[in-house]
């Protein structure tokens, strides 16, 4: 069974094989998931817990996750907003678990986003989905 | 909503957007009753009586993005769906209770689902609030609380993910546990 006890345990392993920042840096990419009413209901908690798992997994440690409220265009949830310094920011729409993935890896570590998940491609692309 | 889990998420939102710094979550399930009753408490700013009053309405929502609340609706509607009942008590300055209950083994119920995600978002969105977890059923009970996190691990950060997921399964492990193989 699961403790605190071990949960600290693995905390302090961790800290002594990385050196764990504890302060938000210029260089930080953020990840923002809209988690109102609406955002909930289309599947977000699961998305974020799968952005959770992937950063974890590679262990990446210069992401940073937030949650954000109603983000207004709730027929396009669950939606994924992504910040990467000196860039224009990323809008991913009808985000679900398997989708992820190819999101962190493509455009959070490559570096190129995922254009056919994003807002612009979505809209551009409408076929009644909205 | 899919789960029971995801309306408690989504008004646990409303707490820590009304500035709660504590929230107290409680799940009771009682077979012989035929009952699950849910409450989310809070210390947030709490609502006037006529925000109160409008509040079974679809459309009062304090928000400026769209124009319609939904969340408390639709706790409300899956409450009253499987006869259950639902209140909100609430007072300016002071806080806010929502308390739903639902009929165990009613058709329409949805399953509870994935708690310890819904706790683990809740802390990671809300890393400065307090957050307590009450879950029982037929009176055994485990009881969880971010106080005694923060007071195990130290000065930590709520929002680091591998602390997150080990949080979600952790509570998820001792509900099982209480549940012995019996899925609310
Ligand atoms: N715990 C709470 N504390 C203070 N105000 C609340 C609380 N819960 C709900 N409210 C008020 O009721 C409104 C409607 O809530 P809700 O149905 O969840 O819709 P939404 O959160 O999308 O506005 C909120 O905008 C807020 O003004
Ligand atoms: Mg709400």
């Amino acid at each position: 069974m699961k403790t605190l006890q071990e949960l600290q345990e693995i905390r302090d392993r961790m800290k002594s094989r990385v050196a764990n920042r504890e302060t938000a840096d210029e260089s930080d990419v953020r990840i923002v998931v809209g988690m109102a009413t609406c955002g909930i209901a289309a599947g977000a908690r699961p998305v974020l817990a799968a952005i959770g798992d992937e950063i974890e997994s590679r262990k990446l440690t210069n992401v940073k996750v937030s949650q954000t409220g109603c983000i207004g265009i709730c027929a396009y949830e669950p939606i994924v907003e992504v910040y990467v310094p000196n860039r224009e920011k990323v809008t991913y729409v009808h985000m679900t678990p398997e989708k992820v993935g190819a999101v962190i890896a493509r455009h959070i570590v490559n570096g190129s986003p995922v254009t056919e998940y994003t807002y612009s491609y979505a809209v551009a692309n409408r076929g009644g989905n909205a | 909503m899919t789960e029971l889990s995801l309306n408690i998420l989504d008004i646990a939102n409303n707490s820590t957007r009304a500035g709660a710094k504590n929230v107290i979550i409680r799940v009771a399930a009682d077979r012989a009753k035929d009952l699950i009753e849910i409450s989310v408490t809070d210390d947030g700013r709490g609502m006037d009586a006529e925000l109160l009053r409008r509040m079974g309405d679809p459309f009062a929502t304090t928000r400026t993005t769209r124009k319609v609340g939904m969340g408390v609706p639709l706790f409300k509607a899956a409450s009253i769906s499987t006869g259950g009942d639902f209140s909100i008590v609430s007072s300016p300055g002071k806080g806010t209770a929502v308390t739903a209950s639902f009929g165990l083994s009613h058709i329409d119920r949805v399953p509870l689902g994935d708690v310890g995600s819904t706790l683990a978002t809740l802390i990671g969105g809300a890393p400065k609030t307090d957050f307590k977890f009450v879950y029982s059923l037929d009176g055994k009970t485990y009881a969880f609380d971010t106080k005694e996190v923060k007071s195990v691990l130290g000065e930590t950060d709520l929002t680091d993910v591998t602390t997150l997921s080990y949080l979600k399964d952790m509570i998820n492990e001792n509900i099982d546990n209480i549940n012995g193989g019996y899925i609310i």
